[in-house]
């Protein structure tokens, strides 16, 4: 680039309203990173001194609001227990997808160019559609006639649980295992590929030995932003399988669960006193934002390394 | 012959690329599930088959044949399903109850005309209605109370309130934070900075909502002095930071797409840093720019939580500093109190049906100008 030339004309002519646009778009950036940080900082600073081993350990009682005997485990649990289901029906069906894209489609053919239009356009549902879809869907179509064919029509199934919030999540997740993998998959040099099937592999052979252990990143990457953006996701479990209270842990995937993300929801909307619910309001704010965060910064991380690659390659 | 020479060569390369094959259709199929799923339950209510008015031309139990069964249907609020499976005497008993039921409805409110009124129709949903009690046509959306007002309009007065302000604040904050990082930034620092402001997307809209509650209305109301502490401008602000990085990231992407050549040559002509960046890279780059606003104002109206949490009165109001109600807040916040298979449950999921198809043109458009951009500037057309 012409580092040198630019400078050397800043140098000779100094024009104003350069320098005030410059300065505008800068203060906007500094405005957004200003947002992050307060945020970030507001939650760090009031949920440090709330939080305490008991918080994260403790089943409350029936009310949850009492700022002494509350915990946040069953909310963990939850959480954990429905992002996990998720993952291990995403992972396979994004990296499957993925793989088909970028190994196997025809560029120019028309079915490529729907299913890209299909990730692309599911990756901008609205997540409150994803619950009435998960409702609408999993529950009433699926899990009712489940119910008919195995219990008799008693219901286990046809109701809100565990399993229909995480395939919600996971059908909602799907882009961004897809995009993720995909990216990775670009980044590898088709000089590999290339010399794996000159050597004799299939193609099959080539995919699973040679194509996906060097995507290996870019998956975990994708599996780690998918965790990421369901867990802190509320609006497609609200019908489809989280409980307000819940006296024990899910243990099955037909029960109902708490949930971090609906308890931040349920402390800050409708606690009887929010002073003095405020301590342990912002530290269960913390907890999700750790968990859904920590993922978040691995991920980017990674992501990171991956385009440098992607950018080295061409 | 192509294909079946492969087939019978490798049996186990062809079934596993048939099999990837049909696994990635899985998106398509999604899709389509999605909007068939969502569609179906709002269907009645399209079409006129529901009735919520509570004083109806009752049919004695002995006249049942006189009436086809799709009267008979409509008038004992089944689904076509449920009412091919339920037998005759079973009919018979659910009719005696409704005839009940209409006998129990007291004098006074007999004679009230809006109990007459069906408020499921398109009329009443999309049109102003003078209800019993009021002094001029009002749009209203009261889905509880004796008589269920689901008057759709302020809904949509509301969501397009919050969207435009969310959309006012974040549009010009990202994308100058855009045009800083491509285009003005020295390349260390922007790498620092690109992850740091995507970073935002990372934070759950329940905690952006909690923020907004918690810290932002208190702060903007000392600031502001309006009236209602939780109001539509608190939330569109909120909004605004959800969709900050969705705009910032496309529209990044949009500006460093543009070729190096025409930058090193408006500087070789002489302009500065900034008139390069905002005479010759923005125009070039403002296709993908539309894209991401077009794709940050899908991402707005489709917002849940933050908006669920800060405000959710719905009146029929324009000012920003009143309360407004979106369609996702009320979506979220009825469905609960909603009768499975009721009329209020299958206008809900009309909501969802028209929020889905208004996202999904928003995504078409954005997918589209970012798919000519890009085809463009490779020169390929």
């Amino acid at each position: 680039m012409s580092k040198v030339q630019s400078r050397h004309f800043r140098a000779e002519k100094f024009d104003f309203w350069s320098f005030f646009f410059s300065g505008l778009t800068g203060l906007a950036t500094l405005f957004i990173l200003g947002i992050l940080a307060t945020i970030l900082l507001n939650i760090i600073v009031n949920g440090w001194s709330a939080i305490s081993w008991h918080f994260v350990s403790t089943i409350p009682k029936k009310d949850f609001f009492d700022a002494n005997t509350t915990g946040v485990l069953p909310m963990i649990v939850g959480t954990s227990f429905r992002v996990i289901v998720m993952t291990i029906f995403v992972i396979p069906v994004g990296v499957i997808t993925a793989i088909y894209l970028t190994e196997y489609a025809p560029n120019t053919s028309i079915i490529t160019r729907i299913i890209r239009a299909a990730v692309n356009n599911l990756a901008g549902v609205p997540s409150i559609v994803f619950g009435l879809f998960g409702l609408g869907f999993f529950i009433n179509f699926a899990g009712k006639n489940l119910d008919l064919l195995l219990h008799n029509a008693n219901a286990v199934w046809g109701q809100p649980a565990l399993i229909w919030a995480s395939l919600t999540l996971a059908v909602m997740t799907l882009p961004v295992v897809i995009v993720a993998t995909e990216e990775s998959l670009k980044a590898i040099p088709p000089g590999l590929r290339e010399a794996s099937l000159a050597l004799g592999a299939t193609k099959l052979e080539t995919i699973l030995r040679i194509v996906l252990p060097q995507a290996l990143p870019g998956i975990m990457t994708g599996g780690i932003l998918a965790v990421s953006r369901a867990a802190g996701e509320v609006a497609p479990i609200l019908f489809t399988g989280v409980a307000y209270y819940m006296a024990s842990l899910p243990a099955h995937l037909s029960d109902q669960f708490m949930d971090l993300g609906y308890h931040v929801f349920v402390l800050s909307t409708q606690s009887p006193n929010i002073e003095q619910t405020r301590p342990i309001l912002y530290a269960t704010v913390l907890v999700l934002l750790l968990l859904t965060f920590a993922l978040n910064f691995v991920a980017i991380l990674i992501r990171a390394r991956v385009r440098k690659k992607l950018r080295a390659l061409g | 012959m192509g294909i079946h020479r492969g087939h019978q060569a490798r049996p186990v390369e062809w079934l596993a690329e048939k099999f990837i094959f049909f696994v990635s259709l899985s998106a398509i199929l999604m899709v389509l599930l999605i909007f068939l799923f969502v569609a179906r339950e709002a269907l009645p209510v399209f079409f006129g088959q529901t009735n919520t008015a509570l004083v109806q031309k009752p049919i004695p139990p002995d006249e049942m044949d006189k009436h086809s069964p799709a009267e008979l249907q409509a008038y004992l609020e089944l689904t076509p399903d449920e009412f091919a499976k339920t037998e005759r005497k079973t009919l018979r008993a659910l009719m005696d109850v409704k005839l009940e039921a209409q006998d129990d409805i007291p004098e006074d409110f007999r004679n009230d005309p809006d109990a007459r009124i069906n408020t499921t129709e398109w009329k009443y949903l999309l049109q102003s209605h003078q209800w019993n009690g009021y002094d001029k046509p009002e749009y209203i959306w009261q889905p509880v109370g004796q008589i269920k007002k689901f008057n759709i309009i302020p809904l949509f007065v509301g969501t397009l309130k919050v969207t435009l302000i969310g959309l006012l604040f974040a549009v010009p904050l990202a994308v100058g934070a855009a045009i800083y990082v491509s285009q003005l930034a020295r390349p260390r620092l922007r790498e620092t900075l690109k992850p740091a402001i995507e970073l935002l997307s990372g934070i759950p809209s329940v905690v952006v909502g909690f923020f907004a509650l918690i810290v932002m209305a208190t702060v903007l109301q000392s600031l502001f002095h309006y009236q209602t502490r939780l109001n539509a401008f608190v939330a569109g602000l909120a909004l605004g930071f959800a969709v900050i990085p969705v705009i910032f990231s496309i529209a990044e992407d949009a500006l460093t797409s543009v070729p190096r050549t025409y930058t090193q040559a408006a500087l070789a002509l002489g302009a500065s840093r900034w008139q390069t960046a905002w005479q010759i890279v923005l125009p070039a780059a403002l296709p993908g720019v539309f894209a991401a606003t077009v794709l940050g104002f899908g991402r707005a109206i489709g917002e849940t939580m933050i908006v669920l949490m800060v405000c959710s009165a719905s009146v029929m109001s324009w000012s920003i500093f009143d309360s407004a109600r979106s369609i996702t807040t009320t979506i979220a916040a009825e469905m609960a109190e909603a009768v499975n298979g009721g009329p209020h449950y299958r206008i809900l999921f009309l909501l969802g049906a028209l929020l889905f198809g208004a996202t999904f043109v928003s995504n078409m458009i954005g997918d589209f100008v970012i798919h000519r951009f890009k085809q463009k500037l490779e020169g390929k057309r």
